[in-house]
């Protein structure tokens, strides 16, 4: 069982996914989606991940929340730079951060949130230093970035991964 | 195409747009900003509030007008979300190499101070 089926969640998710996608609950859909899911699981367990412990649903929520807000509210910072730009002084600039997170998934989550927040990238991630190199777009707010980052993305990372 | 209240075609209307133009932005933003590191912020405003929008819109008009539970809108989220991030990386990463290979622009070496930044009067570290 557990040879054919390394992670049953994971598996289950995707059958869900599939039957989702493809708005249906035929009995040939189930099937493919079944085999489909067994074979991607299988796929998975052959690069041996970690496997992740995501503790503190409260945690989850919040950290939601926050990203909700602040993606509204970055994407309105980076609007008003573009339609002001033509005679803006150059602020685009690199910030080296070191990071106390070092599970891979919640790394992996904070990547997608920096990236997914306009005017902040996640370009690279120094594994052996525990340090991310990010792309700040206006960096006349550098210390709300960094403390945005590091109070409350990470902190609550942390508490979810660690 | 079905019937719905006009509060709702307004409604929809709205998001619609203001997805468009976020992401109309997005694009104008691509093209102005001067340095490839800008540029690769531009677009993701379209992939973040241009989209939400838009989905949002859709997610809607197909629940009022009843045709089918809007499920696909949240799916599209979460893939745009978890795979922007990996083209993001391989196109910065990509330009990073190169720029260090030449030691052009202002770009940080790999084994550079812990902080650097392109102004001298920077706060050092949060």
């Amino acid at each position: 069982m557990r040879k054919l089926l390394p992670y049953p969640i994971l598996s289950l998710s995707l059958l869900v996914l599939w039957l989702l996608l493809q708005q249906s609950l035929a009995i040939g859909q189930i099937l493919l989606g079944a085999v489909i899911a067994v074979l991607a699981a299988r796929a998975f367990a052959a690069l041996e991940p970690q496997q992740p412990r995501a503790r503190k649903l409260g945690s989850i929520f919040k950290l939601a929340a926050l990203v909700i807000v602040d993606v509204m509210r970055s994407n309105l910072a980076v609007a008003s730079i573009v339609l002001r730009d033509r005679h803006r002084q150059q602020t685009a600039g690199f910030v080296v951060m070191p990071l106390t997170l070092r599970d891979r998934s919640g790394l992996a989550i904070l990547a997608c949130i920096i990236t997914a927040t306009p005017g902040s990238a996640w370009l690279e991630y120094d594994s052996v230093r525990g340090t991310v190199l990010i792309h700040v777009l206006d960096l006349v707010d550098e210390a709300t970035w960094v403390d945005t980052i590091k109070n409350r993305y990470e902190r609550l990372l942390l508490e979810i991964f660690q | 195409m079905s019937e719905v209240p006009v509060w709702v075609a307004a409604l929809v209307g709205g998001l619609s747009i203001l997805g468009a133009a976020f992401t109309l932005l997005g694009c104008i933003g691509l093209a102005r900003f001067n340095s490839f590191y800008a540029r690769v912020h531009a677009p993701t405003l379209g992939t973040s509030l241009g989209s939400i929008a838009i989905l949002l819109a859709s997610a809607i008009y197909f629940t009022v007008s009843a045709q089918r539970p809007a499920v696909h809108e949240v799916l599209i989220l979460v893939f745009i979300s978890i795979t922007t991030p990996v083209t993001l990386m391989l196109l910065a990463r990509a330009a990073l190499y190169r720029d260090r290979a030449e030691s052009s622009g202002d770009v940080p070496l790999q084994w550079g101070e812990d902080i650097v930044v392109e102004r001298a009067d920077a706060p050092s570290e949060g």
